[in-house]
């Protein structure tokens, strides 16, 4: 966090010096470590052993926060007796399509749910990376299902969850992370003494949780912990995810990604959304509880919002204009078909995927294989000049002359040339206002594309195709102003915000959303950005004129809520659970919830409510369901359905791994997204043979001083000159081992790439214990490029593509590698040294990459193993005395 | 003749520099027990100030790629590696499979680069015995041997280990022996105690440089000039806080009167003995030591020397009055030898 | 000036007839120095901005002259980051005055092996070309049992999280008409 966030660590150091204890878990010994009470390196891609052993650790010692767990989780739940647990299947739960690679979610369900549940194959949830649509919602789940208040149902949540985690013994940790039993006893006594009613415990996350291919269940993991102790929804707590972009949660909430709608509607899918009804049904259970219930109006009112006059109840709102999906169209499926010669054009918006997206090559040649790429950037990047600048060139793969991508270099504006609101890291919506103009030809991505549909539209002017009426009758007349006419981002908000279609006016909450086309909303859960008329997030009311909440400092989604789900700061009563961490409560002789912060539940809802029968929506909440946007208004232990690798985390090694998984026959997850493609070969991991040609483990991470690609900091003088060099970080041991020298070059080699990086040797890294042998890790910055000040080989080349299957991201966080002293070779001596290694390690086109690895399963193709006894381990030698 | 104290022990300089109402001195008071090691610093100060790039080097200091105070980095942070107990922390590779550190070894390779800092004398190449001991600390017993990293025969193994962070800057001295060499009046006191070059006066003539006990002090080259931190002269000057500190994100850099920065340095280091941290200590705050204080003092963890600050600075131009003395004698003397041989002769 | 102000501005005088007899501090201090002020001081105006790095939406305030940016500093009303910038976001005025920033559109014929200019409008209207052209190429209507697709899978996008919402917004809006719904930011990464 002090690395990559410094500014937010203030409030990790404003904490310590109130008597915090900061606890860091890292690969490498980084800044964030340096302040920390205590460090714990782990080996890279095994944080849900970690976890669960912390899980277990509360379990057994019931530590956890007992009447929070009982009122608002679904501890007491009891689960249907066809699932079976990893314990049962050695490392795979009940449902699993060997055939598919996916679950089927029936036998996961409560007890008697298991047929009207929305049983699904869920390979193509998978390739929609549904998952995603949870960011503001929870699945949905019906409304009532069995409980056992004392929790001793075998069958119960609390139950299921000891049994699952049972095995994650400090032992366990120490043999799966490399963490010292003692280390770990210390994280779990701190973590647990420091949660319930008078205290609470943040846990910081960041793309070290998510780039994995089992990340979401990292995510989930800490989600169990931080609901068994009561730390969610309550002030100190919770789980903050520390995003890195400065708007990558607003292009989130309102995505440009292929999957989402504006709000976290799903995109449709040609199969099973023919049509609007249809599409709205499968988000809303029928009869499901909470808000998401409301979901036909803001579907209605977003499509109103895109097609204007032309979307009416009578036409489902031009629903037949939308696109639809049929499986995975996913940045990384893009890049192959790329390669493939499948797509022509391609928008590279503010993103340099030649060096910050996994497997550079394979970015570079798909696009070195269109027709067109259209690149909008302040500086002159990588992903613009791969076909004259890329490793490729050198390699003789890309050849200028015989390379047709056609290329649009287009200037952009920067962030004080234009105004607009940026959505940061806790869902906080601040306006920009603008400083100077572009220069030059630089350009608003609001200008850019407000012209180019202005144009596309005159072009299309008086077309009869029927694929054109979608962009003809579309709503795009914003007011512009300028030499450039620049269009108004204020009146692009107020449209994100919802107004009523008749009178123009701004909508005020998501509550005023219509179902029957007279309310148009561009983002409902937005709405309220632009309540009473006043652009809200331009609030800027001094930190010094307000209380710590700064509620009338920008604006929040949803409806300006700094803490989302804060009625869980009260007792099911609706008092504060202690004075120390009082934050919203029910005031009794108002008849309303009141405190610090928008109560995140309805104001005059009493604590005492209970829904009648049959009621749906959010009258179906009672007064202590807190957890309003989770169908059934409570936090989730175990997940039901919506996550599609399993109801609760399993340790899995990661795709890439030295050693083979000790907790399971399953070695790695079991659903994860693989891509058999000839370009993309991953590194052999146990039970397959030959794991030892890749015997090093690494990761890859941000520089205080750089920003992502580089883009925005190798071209900046005064970062560059800070971190001015590609390196690589090792051990003392490990460049024993290998022959390194401090300040000397070496050069890594996977089954993708081979990079070369400067050398420093550090105490900051350690080797790890690890079942038994030595584990050695390394770390590399992956800013470089070749283009900007100082220039490098980029680390992300080192990477394959294995996807988590829940969301589609990859897993970059962790690889395996060889290291080897000196320069790598350049030209076609690169390629044979990677053929090479291929070659070692087996790595043939033909090879099919065993995705399940025990016979639990059952079935021939269970096993995929040609050496289950003897993982192919590398033994490093002894440890050091 | 001046006032001996005007070139040694406790002195309010502002108005020994002949400002009348002068308002109250300010200072930075750098807290390295909190930094991060961002160097938000660095760029911030150059931002504000225009100082160009000081080199794209990777010089192997651990994360510090700057190596120095020169005339192109007035903010200086400086990254030690030691595998030392970090006060009441738990080891950091406590129960690890860890062979003997490294620390050493690596500063020392770093101590070797030189790079081109645009600046002169910049950054010569440092001794690699004193970057050893550095990392090392006082159990330092002589510079590794040849052997690679890790290869070392020696049985110990490292469990402890902290990496010191600290953001230098010029001093600020109460007796600023920079300013009282300078021939042209370049470098001059202000109102608020602080010691600025003005660089439309400076003529490059260096005798600054070999006068700063601190060796901050550097000339750009090209230019000649000599440059440093003003404690931005005109930020202040517009009540404003300098841009190194205003930045600052965990407020490891300080701002304000020297007397507050004084007293609150005082209560942090006994808050941090009472936490356990019995290393901290003040360097620079002190009006009686050599410079007669620093307007620009810190709180370390560990030596002046672990972090290549001078253990005992003393004003050079401290002994100035007693050399006119002995001058004095000596001349006396000599008319005496004069007069002798004289009258000698007419004897 | 006279001749009276232009002596007493002198430092030899003022030192030897001040309160700064050794010359080290007032009587030194030079014209340029006693005139020194802060350039946000002075400048034309503020916006109130936010850092284009990272997602923790650290306040900025960024001062202009004469259309140019002169100064961007830590907004110390911000609740989230009271004033304080990282290394990164500090160095934005760097950043978005950078000599090394692109201003003029550049445009890479096919098999060709250096960049040419291009003008802005035509850029737009040949851009605007391709997308309909592949549009037309790659077009599906509906798959194999009749159902509904309308789109292409002929054209990709990448990137948003460094834009504002708003145009995060227009340019899904405007893809999602197209038919175009292979759309993807760093937030998949």
């Amino acid at each position: 966090m002090a690395e990559a966030h410094p500014v937010g660590f203030q409030w990790v150091m404003e904490a310590k010096k109130r008597g915090a204890k900061v606890f860091h878990v890292d690969p490498r010994f980084t800044r964030t470590s340096a302040l920390a009470d205590t460090y714990l390196p782990i080996r890279a891609g095994t944080d849900i052993a970690l976890l669960g052993g912390v899980v277990r650790y509360i379990l057994d010692n019931e530590l956890d926060f007992r009447e929070y767990v009982l009122a608002y989780t679904n501890a007491a739940n009891i689960v249907s007796e066809r699932f079976a647990d990893t314990e049962d299947l050695d490392g795979l739960f009940s449902g699993y399509n060997p055939d598919t690679g996916s679950y089927d979610h029936a036998s996961w369900q409560y007890e008697g749910q298991e047929d009207n549940a929305k049983v699904r194959g869920t390979g193509k949830e998978r390739d929609s990376a549904s998952g995603l649509e949870h960011e503001s919602h929870g699945e949905p789940v019906p409304a009532q299902a069995p409980r056992d208040e004392t929790l001793q149902h075998p069958r119960c949540v609390y139950q299921i969850l000891k049994r699952h985690f049972s095995r994650y013994t400090p032992e366990m940790v120490a043999r799966v992370c490399g963490i010292p039993e003692e280390k770990f006893l210390e994280l779990a006594r701190a973590w647990t003494e420091n949660s319930g009613r008078e205290r609470t415990g943040a846990l910081v996350y960041s793309v070290g949780w998510t780039q994995h291919s089992v990340g979401v269940q990292y995510i989930r993991t800490g989600s169990i912990i931080q609901t068994l102790l009561g730390n969610m929804g309550r002030p100190g707590g919770g789980i903050l995810a520390l995003r890195g972009h400065a708007s990558i949660q607003g292009s989130t909430d309102i995505p440009t990604l292929f999957n989402l709608l504006p709000g976290y509607l799903p995109m449709p899918h040609h199969a099973d959304h023919p049509t609007f009804d249809r599409w709205v049904d499968s988000i809303r259970h029928p009869g499901q509880k909470g808000f998401w219930g409301n979901s036909r109006a803001f579907a209605a009112s977003l499509l109103k919002a895109y097609w204007g006059d032309a979307a009416t109840p009578e036409n489902d709102f031009c629903y037949g204009y939308m696109p639809r999906m049929t499986g995975d169209h996913g940045t990384y499926q893009q890049v192959l078909n790329m390669i493939d010669g499948k797509v022509k054009g391609y928008f590279l918006l503010g993103q340099n995927p030649a060096v910050g997206s996994a497997h550079g090559r394979a970015q570079r040649l798909g696009m070195a294989n269109l027709d067109w790429l259209v690149v909008r950037d302040l500086f002159m990047i990588e992903s613009a000049t791969f076909w004259k600048n890329g490793p490729e060139v050198a390699t003789g793969e890309i050849v200028p002359e015989e390379c047709r991508t056609e290329v649009f270099f287009l200037p952009a504006a920067s962030h004080v040339e234009k105004e607009g609101t940026f959505t940061q890291t806790q869902r906080l919506l601040q306006w920009r206002e603008k400083a100077v103009d572009p220069p030059g030809d630089a350009r608003s991505e609001l200008w850019f594309f407000y012209h180019l549909g202005r144009v596309l539209r005159e072009k299309l002017a008086g077309s009869t195709e029927r694929r054109d009426r979608a962009l003809l009758d579309l709503a795009w007349d914003y007011p512009t102003h300028g030499p450039h006419a620049e269009p108004s981002a204020e009146a692009v908000l107020k449209e994100i915000n919802g107004y009523e279609v008749a009178t123009g006016r701004p909508l005020n909450a998501f509550g005023e959303a219509r179902d029957d086309g007279s309310t148009a909303i561009g983002c409902w859960i937005y709405s309220g950005v632009y309540a009473d008329g006043v652009n809200q997030a331009a609030r800027r009311r001094s930190r010094h004129e307000q209380d710590w909440v700064a509620a009338e400092w920008g604006w929040a989604w949803p409806a300006n809520r700094r803490t989302l789900y804060n009625r869980a700061s009260a007792d099911p009563e609706g008092r504060p659970w202690s004075e120390r961490k009082k934050y919203v409560w029910w005031d009794p002789d108002a008849g309303e919830w009141t405190g610090y912060d928008v109560p995140d539940f309805e104001k005059t809802k009493p604590p005492s409510y209970r829904p009648p029968e049959g009621a749906s929506g959010p009258a179906a909440l009672a007064g202590d369901d807190p957890f309003v946007m989770q169908g059934d208004g409570k936090a989730w232990l175990y997940a039901p359905s919506g996550v599609l690798d399993g109801p609760l985390p399993t340790h899995y090694e990661p795709a890439e791994s030295p050693m083979r998984n000790p907790l399971y026959g399953q070695q790695a997850n079991p659903t994860r997204k693989i891509y058999e493609h000839p370009i993309n070969r991953m590194n052999p991991s146990p039970p397959e043979p030959h794991s030892q040609v890749f015997p090093y483990v690494f990761t890859v991470s941000r520089l205080t001083e750089h920003h992502t690609a580089g883009g925005m900091s190798r071209t900046v003088p005064r970062l560059a000159e800070l971190q001015p060099e590609m390196f690589v970080e090792v051990s003392p041991e490990l460049a024993g081992e290998v022959g390194l020298a401090h300040l000397g070059w070496a050069h890594l080699i996977s089954g993708r790439a081979v990079i070369e990086a400067r050398v420093l040797v550090t105490d900051r890294l350690t080797p790890l214990r690890v079942d038994g042998r030595i584990i050695h890790q390394v770390w590399l910055p992956y800013h470089f490029g070749t283009e900007g000040l100082v220039t490098g080989d980029s680390a992300n080349d080192l990477f394959g593509i294995t996807l988590d299957p829940n969301v589609l991201i990859q897993e970059s966080k962790v690889g395996t590698c060889d290291i080897r002293p000196g320069r790598r070779p350049t030209g076609p001596p690169l390629l044979d040294l990677v053929g090479d290694y291929q070659r070692r390690a087996g790595m043939t086109p033909d090879r099919k990459i065993p995705l399940v690895t025990t016979d639990a399963a059952g079935g021939d193709d269970a096993a995929g193993s040609t050496d289950e006894q003897s993982p192919a381990a590398h033994q490093d030698g002894e440890p050091h005395a | 003749m001046p006032d001996a104290n005007s070139l040694y022990g406790p002195l309010d300089p502002a108005p020994d520099a002949g400002w009348v109402e002068a308002p109250p001195r300010m200072g930075f008071f750098t807290d390295t027990s909190v930094c991060i090691g961002c160097k938000a610093c660095e760029v911030a100060c150059k931002e504000w100030n225009g100082v160009p790039d000081s080199g794209f080097d990777l010089l192997g200091m651990s994360y510090d790629n700057t190596g120095a105070l020169t005339a192109n980095s007035w903010r200086h942070v400086a990254f030690i590696e030691q595998p030392r107990p970090a006060g009441h922390r738990t080891p950091a590779f406590a129960g690890d499979p860890t062979g003997p550190a490294t620390s050493p070894a690596s500063a020392a390779v770093g101590a070797g680069t030189a790079p081109d800092t645009g600046t002169n004398p910049g950054l010569p190449p440092g001794r690699p015995e004193a970057a050893a001991r550095m990392a090392a600390g006082p159990e330092f017993l002589g510079m590794p041997g040849a052997q690679p990293p890790g290869r070392d025969s020696g049985a110990e193994t490292r469990t402890d280990f902290r990496w010191l962070m600290m953001s230098d800057v010029c001093k600020h001295c109460t007796h600023a022996a920079c300013l009282d060499v300078c021939p042209t009046g370049s470098l001059f006191r202000t109102e608020f105690g602080t010691v600025v070059v003005q660089e439309d006066i400076c003529n490059g003539c260096g005798y600054c440089i070999s006068a700063c006990p601190y060796g901050v002090i550097d000339q750009r080259k090209g230019d000649g000039r000599a440059w440093k931190c003003t404690l931005c002269y005109d930020r202040i000057g517009a009540g404003m806080t300098p841009a190194c500190a205003q930045a600052c994100p965990t407020e490891s850099i300080q701002y304000g009167p020297l007397d507050e920065l004084r007293e609150r340095a005082a209560t942090r280091v006994a808050a941090l003995h009472e936490r356990g941290v019995p290393e901290a200590r003040l360097y620079g705050h002190d009006p009686t030591d050599g410079v007669g204080g620093d307007g620009a003092f810190f709180l370390l963890l560990d030596e002046p020397e672990a972090y290549g600050l001078p253990p005992d600075p003393v004003v050079t131009t401290r002994d100035l009055p007693k050399m006119w003395k002995r001058a004095g004698f000596a001349a006396l003397a000599m008319a005496a030898a004069a007069v002798a041989a004289f009258v000698g002769g007419s004897s | 000036m006279g001749l009276k102000t232009f002596i007493q501005g002198w430092p030899v005088y003022r030192q030897l007839t001040g309160t700064d007899p050794l010359g080290r501090g007032a009587a030194a201090q030079s014209a340029r120095s006693a005139a020194l002020t802060a350039r946000t001081e002075t400048a034309d105006g503020m916006a109130r901005s936010v850092c284009p790095y990272c997602a923790v939406g650290c306040g900025q305030r960024v001062f202009h002259s004469d259309g140019k940016v002169t100064q961007i500093e830590g907004d110390p009303d911000s609740p989230i980051s009271r004033g304080r910038l990282c290394p990164k976001g500090s160095a934005s005025k760097s950043l978005v005055t950078s000599p090394l920033r692109q201003t003029k559109v550049r445009y890479r014929r096919p098999y060709a092996t250096e960049w040419e200019d291009l003008d802005l409008d035509v850029a737009l209207d040949m851009i605007a070309d391709r997308i309909l052209a592949a549009r037309a190429e790659t077009w599906e209507d509906v798959d194999d049992e009749g159902r509904p697709l309308n789109r292409t899978l002929g054209i990709s996008s990448l990137g948003g999280a460094t834009l504002d919402n708003e145009e995060n917004y227009l340019i899904k809006k405007l893809f999602t008409a197209m038919g175009a719904l292979q759309i993807e930011n760093q937030a998949r990464i």
